[in-house]
């Protein structure tokens, strides 16, 4: 009795080894096609299935192996991703956030090759706006297919809210002050924010520093050509420190996505964060032009700040070709309108089906096609990711500390170490 | 014949492969942890160009890290001091013969069985400032201003956020300590407490000049298990609160995550998991000594 119970054990143990074994002899070299994200919930993870729906439908024959690492916005994923990398084994395509987070982590360090030729070959090179390609682009060669697009600088607001008490949408860093002083005069939180995970303070700033500086200076502080110093930019530092007067309380406790609840449920007047919130909104079933509706973030009507995910192609990838195909599904109308309008973006072609698309989406990809286009700070297009983190750092401080002078001069040598143009 | 010299051999060669294993992805890996952290491989290619003690210079001079210590040093003190103290009175209640003994002991050791990720989402959300116990207390007519794991308060540099995180883990492991203290009281002789009742000791007699000396072994235990468990402390604060506002419940452990994983900047993370070796250290070795002295006596 003992020993059979014994048996089972061993036996049950040693199933997941079997199964794995016999995963492994499945894929075949040249037959497979390994794709690596971390779009595993509700929108994303569909709106990627509809991409590889595509890709599927093209090439039956090829075996689709979607590999996500859940959690953490993409730290998870991206910590699984270096250890592959480092130890030889990448995945055929992975997700990266377009621009620095890409070319300082990967393309710097010689593990991707261009990808050019796939936009050329097509002859796509035109029907991607130039700020994108090069957003894209190290010493003149592309390194990766941007999916979508998302838009940074958007102020999502409670129109109710804003009708109560007679005020008008804000379109300046002065008449968002004027607006939020009356809102906190009736008790009202004017502005929510949802910083427990340090990005959307993040976040918050880059919008506040490209009203106060315009694009070109907004442009040149992530090359390393304007200082931190720059009257603007000091001006933008204490804009936001002004702004931390009417946040909600609970700011550190509350995610992003709680933040922008806020302004739904008539608990904040005002949030800025990027455009998945009107996917969100919708989901959610709240009504534009009342519980919700949206502006370019106060001054920076005119711009752009986007954000994109992209598909690159990894040096030594196992099935090469493969990889090719799939970046011609991303990067080609067909897929941009499959994957988009799920995943609540807008496509990176300026000459998609407008018919498959939300008001929204349509009202961005108008300033989209119009609109300068910045890289955006708090997702990896601006800078890159060891920036970033020392940039999420100091946030951290300034949000709760509130002192300019410290936090620029941080900014600032930070910039000295890690930005292109001091390298 | 029996031969002890050829049963050593014979055990040696059953032991070998797992001491090669252990050597060589524990030492082996310390040391390489301790050499990465005197390099200068920031970015996702290694560079390991001696840089001396420049990144410890560099961590000890951040503000981060500086936070990180002393939280570390406070959670750890007031962890282990609330575990202690509180499951020490918690096994002495149990071990007074309190009516229905098998339910509390049951009721304190049930946390125990939660990871501490489980535990962080959970007290979360109860100490979440506007939802969370804030609002009950609110509901009841109490004002309740306290932002838990979000105040940014200090007392001589012990970040009130941390009480939140020091809740969350004596909840977890009360019961830990209770169970430890409830054995050691148990195998007390009964002869010893009775005579001592006989000549007229009082119950605080008992437990002052009896019962705690007599558990000192299991304090000691006791100590190291819970000062190991907060000295390296990621999953709770991970799960719980992150970082916190200017990194109010920030631990190193947290700093050597993001440093590595996020920041690419392998040195600093070599040397954050560095310094967390020796914190554990400290702790440890005094503990191993105590134990191979005992064994040789």
């Amino acid at each position: 009795m003992r020993k059979s119970a014994l048996i089972m054990l061993v036996l049950l143990f040693s199933i997941p080894a079997l199964l794995f074994a016999a995963g492994e002899q499945e894929l075949e070299e040249g037959k497979t096609l390994e794709i690596f994200s971390w779009w595993t919930a509700g929108g994303e993870a569909e709106g990627l299935q509809a991409l590889i729906d595509v890709f599927n439908e093209k090439y039956p024959e090829i075996e689709v192996v979607n590999a996500t690492v859940a959690g953490g916005a993409g730290t998870n994923a991206k910590a699984v991703l270096a250890t592959r990398m480092q130890g030889g084994n990448p995945p055929d395509a992975f997700q990266v956030h377009a621009g620095h987070e890409l070319i300082d982590t990967w393309v710097v360090s010689d593990y991707m090759e261009p990808v050019t030729f796939v936009l050329e070959d097509n002859g796509w090179l035109d029907v991607f706006p130039e700020d994108v390609i090069d957003i894209i682009s190290y010493q003149g060669e592309v390194y990766s297919i941007p999916v979508n697009i998302h838009r940074s600088n958007v102020m999502w607001y409670n129109a109710d809210i804003l009708n109560e008490y007679g005020l008008s949408v804000p379109d300046s860093m002065d008449e968002f002050f004027e607006a939020a002083e009356e809102l906190q005069k009736n008790g009202v939180t004017a502005l929510a924010l949802g910083d427990t995970n340090t990005w959307p303070a993040t976040h918050l700033l880059a919008s506040v520093i490209l009203a106060s500086t315009g694009p070109e200076k907004y442009k040149g502080l992530w090359e390393g050509t304007v200082d931190w110093s720059d009257s603007d930019v000091k001006e933008a530092l204490e804009n936001y420190a002004k702004m931390m007067d009417y946040v909600n309380s609970d700011h550190a406790a509350l995610t992003n996505m709680d933040a922008a609840g806020y302004v739904a449920e008539g608990k904040a007047a005002m949030n800025v964060m990027g455009d998945w919130v009107a996917g969100y909104y919708m989901s959610q079933g709240y009504t534009q032009g009342e519980e919700w509706d949206w502006a370019p973030s106060p001054g920076t009507a005119g711009n752009f700040i986007m954000l994109s995910d992209s598909f690159g192609l990894t040096k030594n990838a196992p099935n090469r070709e493969n990889v090719v195909k799939w970046l011609e599904v991303c990067a080609s109308k067909e897929g941009q309108d499959a994957f988009n309008p799920i995943k609540g973006s807008i496509p990176a072609r300026t000459d998609s089906d407008r018919s498959k698309y939300n008001s929204y989406q349509l009202a961005a990809m108008d300033d989209f096609s119009s609109d300068f286009i910045v890289p955006s700070l708090a997702h990896g297009s601006a800078v890159s990711e060891a920036w970033l983190t020392k940039i999420n750092d100091v946030m951290s401080v300034f949000t709760t500390e509130l002192d300019v002078d410290k936090a620029m001069k941080e900014f600032q040598s930070l910039a000295e170490r890690y930005a292109p143009a001091n390298k | 014949m029996y031969s002890p010299k050829k049963e050593i051999q014979k055990g040696l060669i059953v032991v070998l492969p797992m001491i090669a294993v252990l050597f060589i992805f524990v030492y082996g890996f310390i040391f390489w942890s301790l050499r990465v952290s005197f390099s200068a491989w920031d970015g996702i290619l290694p560079n390991m160009k001696f840089m001396g003690l420049s990144n410890y210079k560099t961590l000890f001079a951040s503000q981060r890290f500086q936070t990180d210590l002393f939280n570390t040093f406070y959670f750890t003190l007031f962890f282990m001091g609330t575990c202690i103290i509180g499951g020490f009175i918690l096994s002495y209640l149990l071990f007074s013969k309190l009516k229905g003994e098998a339910v509390f002991r049951t009721i304190y050791l049930f946390p125990l069985s939660l990871s501490f990720v489980v535990t962080g989402v959970l007290w979360r959300w109860v100490l979440s400032p506007e939802v969370g116990v804030n609002a009950l207390f609110r509901m009841m007519g109490f004002p309740a201003e306290f932002g838990w794991f979000t105040s940014t308060e200090s007392i001589a540099e012990f970040n009130l956020a941390v009480i939140s995180l020091i809740i969350a883990a004596s909840w977890q492991y009360l019961g830990y300590t209770m169970a430890m203290f409830l054995a050691g009281l148990r195998s007390i002789p009964d002869q010893i407490i009775e005579s001592a009742k006989i000549d007229g000791a009082g119950e605080f007699r008992i437990i002052w000049n009896i019962l705690i000396p007599m558990v000192k072994p299991i304090t000691f235990s006791a100590m190291i298990v819970l000062g190991h468990i907060s000295l390296k402390i990621f999953d709770l604060a991970y799960a719980m609160t992150g970082k916190g506002p200017a990194f109010v419940t920030d631990f190193p452990g947290l700093f050597m995550f993001e440093t590595t994983f996020r920041g690419n900047n392998y040195a600093e993370g070599a040397a954050i998991s560095i310094v967390m070796l020796l914190l554990v250290a400290l702790v440890i070795i005094p503990y191993l000594y105590s134990i191979f002295r005992g064994e040789e006596v």
